[in-house]
């Protein structure tokens, strides 16, 4: 127990990360099949209340986004970035331990807010936040959000923040500088290219939300009108800082799935990924156009045609380097001898629903059909064709993938081929026919609809899908849960991947390597037409290996920040002034004990 | 420049061989630097947006003092010209000087607060609070968050500096000092965009 609470071990930190993040998913999936059950019928099927509802949605959608996709995509940063890079750990352990105890401490804390209800003299248990997942001003102030809702998404966003910048610089480091001898920037294994992407972007785009959730936390805690207009303040504020922030964030999303799908479907293609240099300078290609778009999610604000035109056209570009991936994609699978497993079989989910996402979104891309579909269940199923059939399709390829080298037991491949067919069944189900109803003139985030409508249908589809995508994910559950109790013990390199983390044993023993081994191609571990595989490792460590300790400071220095925000919440000094103390407490000790590298 | 040879000297002394050949501390806050960037980048944003759109006055022109705030200014360049002949008194090893030098860079970065203290306090007293109107939320926000950086240095520096009276810092620790000078320097940096946006260009 006090192992794992000090540890500073990146794998161990990983899985951490993994168990954390999928615990979040699973209240995320509660909240959604939640919604669905109430729309299963025109008025509502479930009794569930308007403010509930908001509810609801707002937290399914900041669950998923910051508690569920970005830590799980963190999971793998963890266990396998330091693995295919050649190093012992990251760059700085204990930042590392600290990044997750602030994110789970900034998810409980969010979370919190179902019940916290009675301690703010609410009349009702919950007091989630209520304003959506992007918290549109001037819904979110004093005025029309007056309770603690708000409240709790706008401090836990900030303290999830300085979990993903102390990561973002940590992973940035461990990528640039601990790479093995002869590991050269272009021998990187794509998912740790697109990993160091994703911290370029993480650093960037959270200063940004940060910048907004601050403005607004002192428009809500001291008065000042950033985002009201009655003190000449722009609601349209929030939304540029926002979006600025939040587009870059789509692709934080991404960008770690894309990586992972150019492992798998090498490895289960048994050819090099096709155009691998192209496919690393696509991603950053991506990432620098991300920066240019934010104003595609506010044409119905009316910006003008200049800037309208200006966001189409940056928008419509991104098609060109995300079409790039995936016909290098095809073109990987072109002449393989291809093996259907699970992980394969996401992966190739992932291209498939991915295309869809992406059509739809170009049809975004343009101004005038935007208009149309701005708040209506069609940005309801675009969203969802890119993050669930795009990154969860890439994050389950990246779990039945690297599951055994985490834990060192293979996961049962007859139940995971159940899991994919009733995942890709269900959410086809579920997310296809929003595209109708959106059309149709559904808007999103409504708790009831009537009859008349024409909507019904749909809506029932979509239900049974979404109940399909919950059953499968238990299914998924139980096949890690079995992992425990009817163990299969994985080989080192079950699936003949290339990279290095197949080169030492599953699970890998705590100094990862037992000699740091020296890189001469891009797929070290397969015979290529200039080079040999490399030499097997020894077995055991020819001179001894330093370990760095575990500290007990990260985590109480993390302690600090949700003590700080509910002495904010309840307006209460002396509690700010004690997380204070115990940030700076932490901070000292941390930086004055001795820690050996 | 000096700055190179501590570097080197440093990353032999500590044995680390990194793949750049930088220290990774050093790059971290390297990256580090560059996530402020865009958090300053976007609090500036928000006050030129905001600029002369404010309902009610007190309006910068009748508030700025420019010639104190020069002061100011001047006093936060002199402390970074302190903070370079610190790291490179703790880089010969000559421990006397760099004391001297790490006390003052603290000291002028605490004057500017107390001038920063002082020009709050003023505007306050001419009319202008924090929700008067946006130009006051938008100057103090901006300031403020700049202020708070200045006081996370000071505090940073003094540690150092008691550090080396103790005897515990010395030439193995150049690094940490160049670091710390690293952020002092950026936060310098920033204040005179401040400066020249808030200040100069009314």
């Amino acid at each position: 127990m006090k192992s794992w609470l000090t540890t500073t071990d990146h794998k161990r930190i990983g899985l951490l990360y993994f168990w954390t993040a999928f615990g979040f998913f699973l209240i995320g999936g509660l909240e959604a099949m939640i919604i669905r059950a109430q729309l299963i019928k025109p008025d509502g099927g479930l009794g569930v209340s308007a403010e509930t509802f908001n509810q609801l949605f707002t937290m399914h959608g900041t669950t998923m986004v910051f508690l569920a996709l970005m830590p799980l995509s963190a999971a793998f940063f963890n266990f396998i970035i330091p693995l295919q890079i050649g190093a012992r750990d990251v760059a700085f352990p204990r930042l590392n331990a600290f990044s997750y105890w602030v994110f789970l401490l900034g998810g409980l804390f969010i979370n919190v807010s179902f019940i916290a209800g009675p301690l703010f003299g609410a009349d009702r248990l919950s007091v989630a936040p209520d304003a959506g997942w992007f918290g549109y001003a001037n819904l979110t102030s004093r005025q029309f959000s007056p309770g603690p809702n708000v409240d709790f998404w706008l401090l836990g966003l900030q303290i999830l923040g300085i979990a993903s910048l102390a990561a973002g610089f940590n992973f940035i480091v461990t990528i640039l500088n601990m790479r093995a001898p002869g590991m050269r920037m272009l021998r990187l294994p794509p998912f740790t290219w697109m990993a160091l992407v994703t911290q370029f972007l993480i650093i960037t785009a959270f200063p940004v939300i940060t910048v907004a959730l601050v403005l607004l936390m002192f428009d809500r805690f001291f008065g000042t009108h950033f985002f009201v207009p009655q003190g000449g303040g722009d609601p349209i504020l929030w939304q540029h800082l926002f979006w600025m922030f939040g587009h870059p964030e789509v692709y934080i999303l991404i960008l770690p799935a894309m990586g992972i799908i150019s492992e798998v479907l090498p490895t289960f293609a048994k050819k090099p990924l096709f155009g691998y240099t192209v496919v690393v300078y696509s991603g950053v290609v991506i990432a620098f156009l991300g920066w240019s778009v934010w104003s595609h999610h506010m044409f119905s604000t009316g910006l003008g045609p200049i800037a309208d035109s200006v966001f189409a056209g940056t928008t419509m570009l991104i098609a060109i380097p995300t079409g790039v991936k995936i016909f290098n994609w095809i073109g990987t699978l072109w002449g393989g001898q291809i093996r259907f497993t699970t992980a394969m079989l996401f992966a190739l989910g992932f291209i498939a629903m991915f295309v869809i996402g992406g059509l739809s979104g170009v049809s975004h891309a343009s101004a005038p059909s935007d208009l149309q579909q701005t708040d209506t269940y069609y940005v309801v199923a675009h969203i969802h064709y890119v993050l669930f059939g795009g990154t969860i399709l890439g994050l389950f390829a990246g779990m039945y993938y690297w599951w055994p080298k985490m834990t060192g037991r293979l996961l049962s491949e007859s139940l995971g081929k159940v899991h994919f067919w009733l995942t890709i069944i269900g959410m086809n189900l579920a997310f296809f026919p929003m595209h109708f109803s959106g059309l149709l003139g559904m808007p999103r985030r409504i708790y009831t609809y009537s009859s008349g409508l024409g909507v019904t249908t749909f809506n029932q589809v979509s239900t049974i899908g979404a109940f399909l995508v919950g059953l499968a994910t238990l299914v998924f559950f139980w096949n890690l849960l079995r992992t425990r109790w009817q163990p299969v013990t994985a080989p080192s390199n079950p699936w003949g991947g290339s990279t290095l983390e197949w080169a030492i044993p599953s699970p890998p023993p705590v100094y990862n390597f037992t000699v740091i081994p020296t890189v001469a191609s891009r797929m070290p571990l397969w015979k290529t037409e200039r080079h040999a595989p490399m030499a097997a490792l020894p077995e055991r460590p020819p001179a001894p290996i330093h370990v760095p300790g575990g500290s007990w400071w990260p985590m109480i220095t993390a302690f600090g920040l949700p003590i700080l925000a509910i002495g904010a919440i309840s307006r209460t000094l002396p509690i700010v002034f004690v997380g204070v103390a115990v940030v700076l407490v932490g901070i000292y000790r941390w930086a004055f004990e001795p820690f050996e590298m | 420049m000096a700055y190179e040879t501590g570097t080197h000297a440093a990353a032999v002394a500590h044995g680390h061989a990194t793949s750049l050949g930088l220290d990774s501390r050093k790059m971290a806050f390297w990256a580090f630097i560059g996530s402020e960037c865009l958090l300053f980048g976007s609090l500036i944003s928000t006050y030129l947006v905001y600029k002369g759109r404010s309902l009610t006055g007190p309006f910068p022109h009748e508030v700025l003092n420019i010639p104190f705030t020069s002061f100011s200014t001047f006093d936060l360049l002199m402390s970074s010209l302190a903070m370079v002949l610190a790291l490179s008194a703790v880089q010969r090893g000559d421990m006397k000087q760099g004391k001297i030098w790490l006390f003052v860079t603290a000291l002028l970065g605490m004057v500017f607060l107390g001038g920063q203290f002082w020009e709050f306090s003023h505007f306050v007293r001419e009319g202008l609070g924090l929700t008067t109107n946006l130009f006051g939320s938008t100057f103090y926000v901006l300031t403020g968050t700049h202020g708070a950086h200045v006081t996370v240095g000071v505090i940073w520096l003094l540690t150092l500096w008691i550090q080396a009276l103790r005897g515990k810092l010395g030439p193995a620790n150049a690094m940490t000092v160049e670091i710390t000078g690293l952020y002092w320097h950026f936060v310098d940096v920033v204040w005179i965009v401040i400066f020249t946006v808030v200040y100069l260009i009314q």
